[in-house]
């Protein structure tokens, strides 16, 4: 399995009246052709900056790559040209975002939105990129898609919205699949048919797809791999299986915590992370999430955790898997659901120092 | 491995209270807005701009020993010189001296109708707005058809009818000039009223006018504040337009409209009487509406991070 | 949509009876005019507004005989000039008044939009602020300042235009300029705020995720729906180019609707006045009906909301 998207140390800030927001500061991961990888973390922890930044969509300025590289298929994107970015973006890389209300451009029949990417990407004909446009509104599971191609966004519900922008997503059959909170903003019953109607299109397309959410719940159904960002950073990544069954970071814990689903017959344990994520503009020292950690050291606040790795897949940047660090219990929603995961290394080894 | 102390690893509180410290002190509303506005050099430049004029039009007459009104018909028509620092017009007045006579004029005609159409159109409006149901539908009719009506024309027929005059010029601009703002803070109200402060005040059993005053109107402060600043110079235009066409303030009062009107008619052979009202219009207006656009900048919350 | 354009052309109607009724009652309470026993006119004049107004009869009969004749679209007889109607002026002077209002028109909304979209596009850079400083400089001069440096400076001293009067093309032109100067500024601002607004709009970000370039979304995406709110300016508009035209008329002695109205203003021709400004105020309302209308056929959202109202 060849490795598709590669993303290595990016480092992204924002120049505002307030002073520098680093948004992104050090990510790095990877991700493999046909896979799917959920990036998972509280609203402001800099995902959107990430995702945006593979499609080099983030305004600059105010925006700005300061470090890092963005290799797809073996390029780097960084380095691209606006020009060259425009044959990637839609082609090879699609993307979907949070709010269907206002991603569609209301003036302009859904049809044609659809068929702006065709025609744009595999210089189609008018009239056979319409052709098109009708079989990829049906892919996505849109009735009577002859009528519909000639409505207005207005004249869509929500679901059907988000549906359409998956359409446009995959009108030229990307490579890569970017869906940043593509749910959050659809009813409960509307999110399960999207996040199917996406599992089920990944089986027949066998794009890889970057799947962000700030719920842990959904991701469980979709992902192979989990990675866990908070304030600009990857905290922990892993498959599915590590995330859930052996989660290291205090973060994910949280996380883990506070998600309904996983302990519905005892909500009286739910409890959402308290305190507020640090701001980006002036980074703590130490461990970002340090303050909010009910099992923080002194080390967390005087020093950066390094990275350690606990499996061929699972890493997890925290104090608490150091040797000297002494050893707490997760939460009670969490320990209940521990295994022994069998591919375990026997001992956490430090792959990146702390700085 | 790096090596770190052992007591490194004991546990350290941490406490929520920190988390909180830790993130950015939120300013003050009105903080944020004043430091946005300081930034914006033209809306700055404009305000320092409007200081002066209005500091001129209070001392400028009584930097000269002339009166805005004496006639001296040995001295017509002069260009500006040292005795007369903006020259005299066909009447041998002092230019100087009526240039900031006008201004008080101007200026007045201008704040006199952006505070009237002030009070009736935040009353209407926020009544309209607080109250909601039919008060609110039977107001904001009023108000639409009264919207309709051309504004200049009526001010042109109400000038010519009740003769002119400094009063009948400021009663004919605000008579439906207040619907504007009326509406502007009628749809404030609506969007502010089912916020939560308010609803509490409200279960808390505030009083109407007290949630009015006390939480309404000082949120939608911004808006009207933006709409007063561009009432201003509306209101200055207003009165030039109808000095040119003759319905303006009565002789011997000056104003920059009259003086302009008179100016343009002596343009091929005296410039200069055109030339320092109309500057000082034009400069009142640019400071006007680029100190408004500051304002609607700074107080705009797409902005605010 | 039917329901909607009802519905405007109700209050159209509202205003427009609030307006003849106002003019009607401040004309009677007019010292010294028609309906006071002190005017001074001519017997010939004297007949033509006894004929109109029916000046003996009580008010109520003459204000309702005034809203018919106003219905029957006949304005009445000049104060001043015998053997004159508000009709006569209006043939004679508004086919010049809409051509000059038309051109102004064309100069204000073509020039206007082009300079605010050059402005959002080139946000902070010496292009928006040249643009800007541009459109500051024509919303702070009055129209009539405006006008006469104009024609002091390309036609007086440069001779590049004719000063005054209406005979060919070339004698359009600065009037126009003048007349178009200030809406054009407002244009100018309204579009590059309305741009900026849509060029920070989440479907723009779309249309770049699909590989479209700066010039496709601008084109296709950003324009059309830029310019929306410039169409329903297009109300306020046409009323501050009317206006305008009194002004501009007058300086460039063009004989127009504008110029005899400012004229019946300094003769005090309380008739003509009455009769032009209600003329005046329904053009204005019908070009805010029909814009009203336009923008429902432009905006798809609207069509439909009202649509499905409307039957
Ligand atoms: N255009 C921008 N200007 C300034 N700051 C920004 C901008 N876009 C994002 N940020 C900041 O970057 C951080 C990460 O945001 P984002 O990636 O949107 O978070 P999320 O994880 O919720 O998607 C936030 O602190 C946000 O305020
Ligand atoms: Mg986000």
């Amino acid at each position: 399995m060849g490795k598709l998207l590669e993303v290595k140390n990016l480092e992204v800030s924002f120049q505002t009246y307030g002073g520098e927001v680093q948004a992104v500061r050090g990510v790095s991961f990877y991700l493999n052709k046909g896979e799917t990888l959920a990036i998972v973390g509280e609203s402001g922890s800099g995902k959107s900056v990430t995702s945006q930044t593979i499609m080099r969509l983030i305004p600059t300025p105010p925006g700005k790559i300061k470090n890092g590289q963005i290799l797809f298929d073996g390029e780097d994107l960084v380095k691209k040209t606006d020009k060259e970015m425009e044959q990637i973006r839609g082609r090879d890389i699609g993307m979907i975002f949070q709010d269907p209300m206002t991603s569609l451009n209301p003036t302009m029949k859904v049809g044609h939105q659809i068929m702006e990417v065709i025609m744009k990407h595999q210089k189609l004909p008018k009239s056979a990129a319409k052709e098109r446009a009708i079989e990829l509104l049906r892919l996505v599971g849109i009735p009577m898609p002859e009528k519909r191609v000639n409505q207005y966004p207005h004249e869509f519900s929500g679901g059907m919205r988000q549906r359409a922008m998956i359409a446009i997503a995959l009108a030229s059959n990307p490579k890569l699949l970017i869906a940043d909170e593509p749910t959050t903003a659809l009813d409960v019953t509307i999110q399960a048919q999207i996040l199917e109607l996406m599992k089920d299109i990944q089986k027949k397309t066998g794009t890889a797809i970057i799947f962000i959410t700030h719920d842990l719940g959904v991701v469980a159904n979709v992902a192979d791999r989990v990675a866990v960002m908070y304030a600009g950073k990857i905290v922990e990544m892993g498959t599915v299986d590590e995330i859930f069954y052996d989660p290291r970071h205090p973060y994910t814990w949280g996380l883990l915590a506070s998600m309904p689903s996983l302990d519905s017959d005892d909500k009286a344990e739910l409890a959402s992370i308290p305190g507020s994520p640090p701001d980006l503009t002036n980074p703590p020292k130490g461990d970002a999430f340090a303050p909010r950690n009910p099992y923080a050291m002194k080390i967390d606040f005087e020093m950066e955790p390094p990275l350690f790795q606990i499996s061929d897949t699972h890493y997890a940047a925290t104090w608490l898997l150091h040797p000297d660090a002494p050893k707490v219990e997760p939460p009670e929603a969490v320990k209940r659901r521990l295994r022994k995961l069998s591919t375990n290394y026997p001992q956490p080894i430090i792959v990146r120092e702390s700085e | 491995m790096q090596q770190i102390p052992k007591e490194m690893f004991q546990p350290a509180v941490a406490n929520v209270g920190e988390a909180e410290k830790l993130s950015k002190p939120s300013l003050s509303f009105w903080k944020d807005v004043s430091i946005r506005f300081r930034k914006n050099k033209l809306a700055m430049f404009g305000l320092i701009l409007l200081i002066l004029l209005v500091f001129m039009a209070i001392f400028g007459p009584y930097m000269t020993k002339y009166d805005y009104a004496t006639n001296d018909l040995m001295n017509t028509n002069q260009p500006p010189s040292s005795k007369h620092w903006f020259g005299t017009d066909e009447l041998g007045r002092d230019i100087f001296t009526r240039t900031w006579y006008g201004a008080r004029i101007s200026l007045f005609i201008g704040l006199a109708a952006a505070l009237i159409d002030l009070v009736i159109g935040v009353l209407w409006g926020g009544i309209a707005g607080y109250r909601g149901g039919k008060t609110d539908e039977i107001m904001m009719r009023i108000a639409d058809i009264l919207y309709g009506v051309p504004y200049l024309l009526l001010v042109i027929i109400l000038m010519v009818i009740l003769g002119q005059g400094l009063g009948t010029m400021i009663l004919a601009m605000t008579i439906t000039g207040w619907v504007n703002m009326a509406r502007i803070v009628r749809g404030q109200v609506l969007q502010l009223k089912n916020q939560e402060y308010v609803l509490a005040a409200r279960t808390l059993g505030a009083s109407t006018s007290r949630i009015m005053f006390k939480h309404l109107i000082p949120n939608a402060m911004g808006s009207i504040l933006v709409t007063m600043t561009l009432t201003i110079p509306n209101a200055i235009f207003t009165e030039a337009f109808l000095s040119y066409l003759g319905l303006g303030v009565p002789q011997p009062l000056a104003s920059w409209g009259t003086m302009a009107s008179e100016g343009v008619q002596a343009l091929q052979y005296y410039p200069w009487r055109l030339f320092f009202p109309a500057t000082f219009i034009c400069l009142t207006m640019f400071a006007f509406n680029v100190v408004g656009d500051g304002l609607r900048d700074a107080l705009d919350p797409r902005l605010r991070k | 949509m039917l329901r909607y354009i009802s519905k405007r052309l109700l209050y159209m109607l509202m205003s427009l009876f609030l307006i003849v009724t106002v003019t009607f009652f401040l004309m009677r309470a007019a010292p010294g005019g028609p309906f006071s026993s002190e005017k001074q006119v001519p017997p010939e004049i004297e007949k033509n507004l006894n004929e109109y107004y029916g000046l003996d009869r009580p008010w109520y009969i003459q204000y309702f005989d005034y809203l018919v004749s106003i219905a029957k679209w006949d304005f009445g007889p000049s104060f001043k000039y015998k053997g004159q109607t508000v009709n006569d002026l209006i043939n004679e002077g508004f086919p010049v008044s809409f051509f000059l209002g038309m051109e102004s028109l064309l100069i204000a909304i073509s020039i206007g939009v082009l300079l605010g979209i050059i402005a959002a596009l080139n946000h902070n850079k010496w292009q928006d602020y040249a643009a800007m400083v541009f459109a500051v400089l024509g919303i702070s001069v009055p129209s009539f300042i405006m006008a006469s440096i104009l024609q002091y400076f390309l036609a007086i001293k440069l001779g590049w235009f004719p000063v005054a009067r209406w005979e060919s093309l070339q004698h359009t032109v600065l009037p126009a300029l003048a007349l178009a100067a200030m809406p054009m500024a407002f244009i100018a601002r309204l579009t590059r705020s309305s741009m900026l607004e849509v060029l920070g709009n989440d479907y723009i970000r779309t249309a770049k995720a699909k590989g479209l370039s700066q010039g496709q979304i601008t084109v296709k995406h950003a324009i059309r729906n830029a310019i929306l709110p410039v169409v329903t300016y297009l109300g306020p508009l046409s009323a501050q180019i009317l206006t305008g035209s009194f002004v501009i008329e007058k300086i460039f002695g063009i004989p127009g609707l504008g110029s005899h109205f400012v004229t019946s203003i300094t003769n005090r021709d309380y008739t003509t006045i009455m009769g032009v400004t209600v003329f005046y105020s329904i053009l204005l309302l019908l070009s805010v009906l029909l814009v009203d209308i336009a923008y429902g056929f432009i905006d798809p959202r609207i069509k439909l909301a009202g649509g499905k109202k409307g039957e």
